[in-house]
């Protein structure tokens, strides 16, 4: 029991469901635990947006006495879990990280928040996120900045920066983020922890506040595969209000994870770990492919012809559908609303001018009352970034230049889909870094946002090809930073990736280490 | 792939966003900067090639013709920024916006 | 194809929307049914809240089919969908689901009733797909208020949007096709197109072609006349439209091409047609797919399926109801007017009662203007086809004339009763014919006079003697006493 005292969420979720079982803890400590440190490190890591301390603390409560009934309780009773600001809870405000959003409170819940009830989680607050999920920092929060546990003065990755801060810090043992370009997996790199990012479909996105539907796909975060597998069997399974959604049973991922898989072939693409990839990563790469050629697995090349493609065919899609997404922010049934009043008297300024001007053309052109309140609203109620982004998709699907760039970037898309298809067709899965580097310094590229969207070469291909992609923590670079790795296999293929990725962690401990914020500090008595 | 000024300011009215002359200089450039990046998709040969709108292809996906209930009107209106007892609020709508 | 009285041709294409007639809304639960208190009918999805995603209304899909294949359309075995992006406040996405570039049905026609009477006009169909409807925004000017109000109930109700090709050639024809394409789809149980409520809108795309003395001609401007709220306001608006477009190519020569399509909406107070503002980019929708739906595939197995439910439709109906019955294109077009229950009525009427003529003056006349008069449908009408038919049969028979048939259909429709049972309420007593007869030899033998003035050839002083006959007992039957006295007068000479 001491050890569970000490740093409760160093242990596995396995354990302390054990442990809760048993009766050596009980959820009120857990959440206790939780909140204690929140308390003591949310101040400078800026994980949660929002905590439930004591809704979180009477349903820990109410979970104890059940489960001293003797009633039955779901598969994640009286365990604190965090869920990113972009997944809808009812009552609760769902603000996505954006001026748009914040005094938003939604009516229902999203699908894997009721699928989390229903497992008697207990929902402990709501991460951080770069605003609407665009971005790749954390840092396009419109609220705060979410700092990495492993060193402050740097990015905790994104767009999922406070669900993978927040499991680095041992504030919480599971968290659920989302992943549309790799907004689970690059921050789970970038902050040492393990994150999947299912196939398309295989969790509901209902609920989930779109960013680009046809990639945005929710996921776990936690520190081992192990404890992913059992949170991604509560997350996944068909829900008839997403009609993307894949009508196929859940496999016990918790049960199988220790299944070893026979003769297994890891595919790696050579020219991944050369122009513009940081040493480390290259390193970390070799080691992991060694650790899983030691475990016994085939290591074969592998060609992703198309993958030098996949930013742009990215960028071109996810903003074209984010463009459309975020056109429902208008300030007329829900969200900010710029001061009418004030914009009135703005536009029968103008038009005074104008007039005095006998600019005719331009008065003819003068905003109504009702374009100029939806456009005073959205420019003031989105940041900078979602901006760009609602700009160039609304550009790549305006009328010229769609055959140029969306449909060019559909086809594309295809043959990157392709190249995965004939690669698994040789490979069982395929072994690769996240990032190109360890987590950069906070404010490094966010004035250069083509810098930016270079930096997620490795990941968004997963999303538009639609397969799964498990990152875990495989590496330190020589600054101390961590530093993932990803398998990615084909369609449905979780199970597969768990197993291997808990291999891997059966005989490493990248996934164990702490940031130092945290070795630093002894916990309080 | 260069961008002009008018050119953002009629995609920025096309998304029902208002640029400060600022942004305007600010957005042209990066943006003319990220087409010129994606200029790159030029040199991928896509001729007979299929779009792929979905990452999962499948299709026929329904839901049966039955009314559920809906949201009382005091839940459905309480995010609303300017409403009355009944309905939303906007400037005077009057033809074509 | 000719131009009428007019110096030029109109040319007129229609696009319709109708609302599907399904209990739910097209992505969601919430009901679709009319004159709800204004956002009682809403949810996450039709508030398009962030987050929720819209799944597909079976129902709706398949009456989309069931209409293209009435209309002898193609049905598309792969039909998806698309996102039309504009802003509007009662568009609470920011995006209309709709469909772009494989819409259900493509191509098919639909024959309307010939101007002059005879025959039919083939008009066709460009295609058919299936979309969502927009809330409602409303103004009241007279109150000065600053604000519209936004209601969604409507929101995400299903539409289908039928476009024809410009085959049109008048006002009236227009006016004719809306009749005729209401009534296909009430008869296909696929909308009510009731235009007060909003389940039929309809926009015009009109211009003109003038003949040029060369033999060939000049085409006008195409302009959109929207704001149109029942068929008569189309059969005058595009009548307005015409000529203002004439006037308009007399004074400024424009030709089609030469100046951007207008949009133009009907005033019914002015009765004239006034431009509507709308800014060039307002039609830039970037269509794109709509990535949370998935497409539809259809089978031939399917197709068949929903084509058996079609039933038999009206121009059929019509065909069949002139040569089974052998009654007038009017009289089939009116009783085919009425429904597929009213048709069923008379079918069976006529074969009971053996006279379809008679059958379809009864039901035309008498049966139609007591549900007028009461606000019933054929299904709420007491009397039963096959009591109406006994009716009919004894009128046939001589036993009732017309005047006391009547009576008897009236009590039938008061008492809810059978023919037989009126004719006794009403203490009608058959006649014995040898009764008749004395009765008859009487009053010729009392009138001289009359005999003698039918005998030189004034028939109508008969009249007098029915009257008398009449008097003497009410239940004669006055035709019976007509042809008897006839008879005797003409035994006399």
């Amino acid at each position: 029991m001491t050890s569970l005292n000490r740093f409760p969420f160093d242990t596995s979720v396995t354990e302390l469901l054990v442990a809760l079982r048993d009766g050596r803890v009980t959820s009120q400590d857990l959440v206790q635990a939780a909140l204690a440190q929140i308390e003591r490190y949310d101040r400078r890591v800026g994980a949660f947006l929002a905590v439930r301390g004591e809704k979180a603390m009477d349903q820990a409560r109410e979970v104890d006495r059940r489960r001293a009934r003797g009633e039955k309780l779901g598969p994640l009773a009286g365990l604190p879990v965090a869920v990113k600001d972009n997944l809808c809870m009812e009552g609760e405000p769902t603000t996505c990280a954006s001026r748009m959003l914040a005094r938003f409170v939604p009516p229902y819940d999203a699908t894997v928040v009721a699928r989390l009830k229903a497992a008697d989680a207990i929902i402990i607050g709501k991460t951080n996120l770069d605003e609407f999920a665009m971005g790749g920092s954390t840092e396009t929060s419109a609220f705060q900045k979410t700092r990495n546990p492993w060193d402050l003065e740097r990015i905790p990755g994104g767009s999922s920066g406070g669900a993978a801060a927040c499991v680095a810090a041992r504030m919480v043992p599971l968290s659920v983020g989302s992943d549309t370009g790799g907004s689970i997996r690059q921050p789970a790199a970038l902050c040492g922890v393990t994150g999947l990012k299912p196939t398309y479909g295989r969790v509901s996105r209902f609920g989930l506040v779109a960013f680009a539907s046809s990639l945005d796909q929710i996921g776990p975060l936690a520190q081992s595969a192990e404890d992913c597998a059992l949170l991604l069997e509560v997350l996944a399974g068909h829900d008839p209000r997403d009609a993307t959604s894949i009508n196929r049973s859940v496999p016990p991922y918790r049960e199988v994870i220790s299944h070893r898989p026979e003769s297994i072939k890891i595919g790696y693409v050579p020219e991944m770990l050369s122009d513009g990839v940081s040493p480390d990563v290259v390193r970390t790469m070799e080691e992991a492919l060694n650790v899983f050629r030691s475990l016994g697995a085939e290591i074969r090349e592998v060609r992703l012809p198309h993958a030098r493609y996949a930013v742009a065919t990215y960028y071109i899609i996810a903003c074209s559908e984010a463009s459309s997404n975020l056109a429902r922010y208008d300030g007329v049934h829900y969200g900010y609303r710029t001061d009418e009043k004030a914009m009135l008297a703005e536009l029968a300024e103008e038009r005074r001018r104008l007039q005095q001007e006998g600019n005719l053309a331009a008065l003819d052109d003068l905003d109504t009352a009702l374009v100029r309140l939806y456009r005073k609203t959205r420019a003031e109620g989105f940041g900078a970034e979602v901006k760009r982004r609602i700009m160039l998709g609304t550009y790549a699907l305006s009328a010229g230049y769609y055959d140029a760039y969306y449909l060019k970037a559909l086809k594309v898309r295809r043959l990157i889909r392709q190249d995965y298809d004939r690669a698994f067709e040789t490979v069982d899965m395929i072994l690769g870094p996240v990032t190109p580097a360890p987590a950069f310094r906070i404010g490094e590229k966010i004035n250069d946002p083509l810098a930016m969207y270079l930096f997620d070469l490795f990941t968004v291909s997963g999303n538009l090809a639609g397969i799964p992609a498990l990152a875990f923590p495989a590496g330190l670079s020589t600054e101390g930073l961590p530093i993932g790795v990803q398998l990615q296999g084909p369609p449905l293929s979780e199970e597969r990736l768990l197993q291997m990725g808990h291999l891997f962690q059966q005989v490493t401990d990248w996934h164990r280490r702490r940031p130092p914020l945290i070795e630093d500090s002894p916990q309080p008595a | 792939m260069t961008l002009t000024r008018q050119e953002i300011e009629k995609v920025a009215f096309l998304a029902r966003l208002i640029l400060t002359p600022e942004e305007l200089d600010e957005m042209t450039g990066q943006l003319g900067r990220v087409l010129e990046y994606m200029a790159l998709l030029n040199e991928v040969d896509t001729e007979g090639v299929e779009p792929l709108a979905h990452a999962v292809e499948f299709a026929n996906v329904f839901r049966e013709d039955h009314v559920e209930k809906s949201l009382d009107r005091e839940v459905a209106l309480a995010n609303a920024p300017h409403r009355d007892d009944e309905c939303y609020l906007v400037p005077a709508v009057l033809g074509d916006v | 194809m000719s131009m009428g009285d007019r110096p030029y041709k109109i040319v007129i294409g229609l696009e319709v929307h109708v609302q599907l007639l399904t209990e739910s809304k097209l992505f969601c639960g919430c009901s679709t049914k009319f004159g709800a208190p204004p956002n009682t009918q809403t949810c996450p999805v039709c508030i398009g809240m962030p987050g929720v995603l819209p799944v597909m209304n079976r129902k709706a899909f398949e009456l989309a089919v069931k209409t293209g294949l009435a209309l002898n359309g193609e049905i598309a075995r792969f039909s998806k969908w698309d996102r039309k992006n504009y802003y509007y406040p009662d568009l609470p996405k920011g995006y209309q689901i709709s469909q772009y570039d494989l819409p259900i049905c493509r191509g098919g026609y639909l024959d309307i009733p010939a101007e002059d009477g005879e025959g039919t006009r083939r008009i066709g169909i460009i295609r058919v797909h299936l979309e969502e409807d927009a809330g409602k925004s409303m103004h009241d000017e007279k109150a000065g208020r600053a604000d519209s109000r936004i209601d969604l109930n409507r929101a995400g109700t299903p539409l289908l949007e039928i476009v024809t090709k410009p085959d049109l050639h008048s006002p009236t024809e227009a006016k004719t096709f809306l009749t005729e394409l209401k009534l296909l789809l009430n008869y296909l149980e696929v909308s009510d197109c009731n235009m007060q409520e909003g389940s039929l809108r309809v926009d015009a795309n009109i211009n003109l072609h003038i003949p040029t003395d060369d033999g060939g001609h000049v085409a006008t401007p195409i302009v959109e006349v929207k704001n149109m709220n029942s068929f008569r306001a189309v059969e005058r608006a595009l009548t307005y439209e015409a000529q203002r477009q004439y006037e308009a190519f007399l004074e400024t020569g424009h030709k089609l091409g030469d100046v951007p399509k207008q949009t133009r909406g009907w005033d019914e107070d002015a009765q004239i047609t006034r431009p509507q503002r709308s800014k060039e980019e307002s039609s830039d929708y970037r269509y794109f797919p709509e990535p949370d739906l998935v497409p539809v595939t259809i089978t031939e197995e399917e197709l068949e399926r929903i084509r058996a439910t079609l039933g038999e439709l009206p121009a059929e109906i019509r065909r069949r109801l002139q040569t089974t019955y052998q009654i007038t294109a009017y009289d089939s077009d009116v009783i085919v007017n009425q429904g597929r229950a009213f048709v069923d009525y008379y079918c069976r009427l006529a074969q009971g009662c053996g006279d379809g003529k008679m059958a379809a003056n009864w039901v035309q006349q008498d049966v139609l203007r007591t549900l007028n008069e009461r606000q019933w449908t054929i299904a709420q009408f007491p009397v039963s086809a096959d009591n109406l038919a006994e009716l009919l049969r004894k009128v046939r028979a001589g036993e009732l004339d017309t005047a006391k048939a009547r009576m008897v259909f009236a009590e039938m429709v008061e008492q809810r009763c059978s023919a037989a049972e009126a004719v006794q309420r009403l203490g009608i007593v058959q006649v014995d014919e040898g009764e008749l007869r004395r009765l008859c030899e009487e009053l010729v033998a009392a009138n001289p006079r009359v005999v003698a003035e039918v005998k030189a050839g004034k028939d109508k002083a008969i009249g007098s003697l029915v009257g008398q006959a009449k008097k003497r007992n009410p239940n004669v039957n006055p035709a019976r006493v007509k042809e008897i006295c006839l008879e005797l007068i003409q035994r006399q000479a």
